[in-house]
């Protein structure tokens, strides 16, 4: 029992990652139809940034977390402007390519500057340690992550039920064209989405920074998983992508723990399933016939 | 109020329309009927801007509209009712009504809609997509009028629904019309299109082959029936 209660915690601490930013990979897909291959690298720019800045000049986490997001919206912005708007007319294919090769290219970047042995960053002390809860002592710090990550969820939910700019995703999600022909400048949201897609990739990777090796490569295996989630969820879904997460980590919390040389392989196992029981995922509609 | 002069559109090497020119007033109903195939679906493409392949011109309120995007021809006063209906499934019924932005001072308000339409009302928070055929068909008529577009592009209205549906729309169209709005109705029903309309006009084959007024239209039913092959 007290297993079951720390693989679960574990789990939706991982899955807590996996939710973030399959939730900005699955705006950026609804609004622009781009499946971005890069939103791994931009999880790890986002762990390497908040690894920098408290190596250079001192940033807490908790400045971190609000900082480095601001950072990664304008820099998803100025890709989007610089690179991918370029390509959003011809077949998504194209962008697809272009996201990958950004990813070859940030990599290995970041490889040069900052070499291939990972960067250091000490857990702030009002996380470390453990919390006894149910006679079981907790890491501090994944209670604190799923926090976070279920805070995030909720104001992104609130975003897009609650607020007229929500209104007009949702709209163009659904259908760009029909949007466009009663007045909505659908291109206007263009930047922003991505921006913001790109900015929940880097708050996953600045929680992930006291949690995991922050190397170059760590979103390599990262955005594998990402596309198994939101595949699982439903492509361009948002409760899909929160659930697909959280589902995923908890997959690989307890294969982990109870078969160890399977852990990865459950996880698309899971998928196979959902994909033959529901080919549109968890929450996904199935393609409109119109 | 809105004119077309001498509108050709392609797709690739096929000329869907050729020369097409007419005209919408102030207070008018017209309509443009024909069978399908006959190049409806592309005139009212090109009038959204969302067929490119074209020459010619589109005026509204003597407004060259012609080169504008799909978003900026709403926002001059064009209201399009697609022929699907095109309400959203991920918006509520409400916020299909309020999705579109303003575009005149004769914007009816939530109030007005709901009075008129009160199956709307009473279905407010449930999803667009949930209402029935003919309410989703008013709710498409509605969201247009919400916006006070000045000319309203009814695309098939009357199709698949039951006459009582078929007889409230036309009241809506003869309301609107009253109102000064003009009116562009495609529509293959020919008996509802003379109950509504005050002009029409006869496309085949990608040519405006006539215009006539509601008199001749009516007294040449069967020959048009025949013609449509309906």
């Amino acid at each position: 029992m007290n297993a079951v209660l720390q693989y679960t915690v574990q789990g939706l601490a991982a899955g807590s990652f996996y939710a973030l930013a399959a939730l900005g990979l699955a705006v950026i897909f609804g609004v622009l139809g781009v499946v971005n291959f890069a939103h791994g690298a931009f999880y790890m720019l986002g762990a390497v940034a908040a690894a920098v800045l408290l190596d250079t000049v001192g940033m807490s986490l908790w400045l971190a977390l609000i900082v480095v997001p601001l950072l990664m919206l304008v820099f998803g912005m100025l890709v989007e402007r610089l690179l991918v708007q370029w390509l959003l007319p011809l077949d998504p294919l194209y962008n697809l390519l272009l996201t990958f090769g950004l990813t070859l290219l940030l990599v290995d970047l970041v490889k040069r500057r900052y070499g291939v042995s990972g960067l250091p960053y000490e857990r702030p002390e009002a996380l470390s340690g453990r919390v006894q809860l149910g006679g079981v002592g907790l890491p501090v710090y994944q209670l604190f992550v799923i926090g976070v990550a279920l805070l995030v969820c909720l104001g992104v939910w609130l975003l897009m039920t609650r607020t007229r700019v929500g209104m007009i995703v949702r709209a163009a999600t659904e259908r760009p064209e029909l949007a466009g022909a009663l007045g909505i400048n659908v291109g206007r949201w263009v930047t922003p989405v991505f921006g913001f897609g790109v900015a929940l990739a880097g708050l996953a990777g600045v929680l992930a920074a006291p949690f995991r090796a922050i190397t170059a490569e760590m979103g390599s295996d990262f955005i594998i998983i990402l596309f198994a989630v939101v595949v699982i969820g439903g492509l361009g879904s948002i409760v899909g992508a929160v659930v697909g997460g959280f589902l995923v980590g908890l997959v690989e919390a307890f294969g982990q723990a109870y078969a160890p040389t399977f852990a990865q392989v459950l996880i698309f196992v899971l998928m196979a399933v959902v994909v033959l029981a529901r080919p549109a995922g968890l929450f996904g509609r199935e393609e409109a016939t119109a | 109020m809105l004119e077309i002069e001498n509108l050709s559109a392609w797709y690739g090497e096929a000329q869907a329309l050729r020369d097409a020119t007419l005209s919408v007033a102030e207070g008018e109903v017209v309509t443009l009927v024909g069978r399908n195939g006959a190049g409806k679906t592309t005139l009212v493409r090109c009038l959204m801007g969302l067929h490119k392949h074209l020459t010619g011109s589109i005026r509204l309120d003597g407004r060259e509209i012609t080169s504008l995007p799909a978003h900026k021809r709403a926002r001059a006063g064009l209201g399009w009712v697609q022929d699907d209906r095109g309400i959203f499934a991920n918006l509520s019924v409400e916020e299909n009504l309020l999705l579109p932005p303003k575009v005149s001072d004769s914007a009816w308000t939530l109030e007005q809609v709901y009075d008129a339409f009160p199956a709307l009302g009473s279905r407010r928070r449930a999803g667009g997509t949930t209402l029935s055929g003919g309410e989703q068909q008013m709710l498409a008529v509605a969201r247009v009028l919400r916006t006070g577009a000045r000319l309203l592009l009814l695309d098939e209205p009357s199709e698949g629904l039951a006459p009582v549906i078929v007889a409230q729309i036309g009241d809506i169209v003869r309301t609107a019309k009253q109102s000064g709005i003009g009116v562009l109705l495609i529509e293959q029903n020919v008996r509802f299109a003379a109950t509504v309309a005050d002009r029409h006009y006869l496309l085949a084959q990608g040519r405006l082959v006539e215009s006539l007024d509601n008199d001749e239209f009516v007294e040449r039913q069967d020959e048009l029936l025949e013609h449509l092959g309906i």
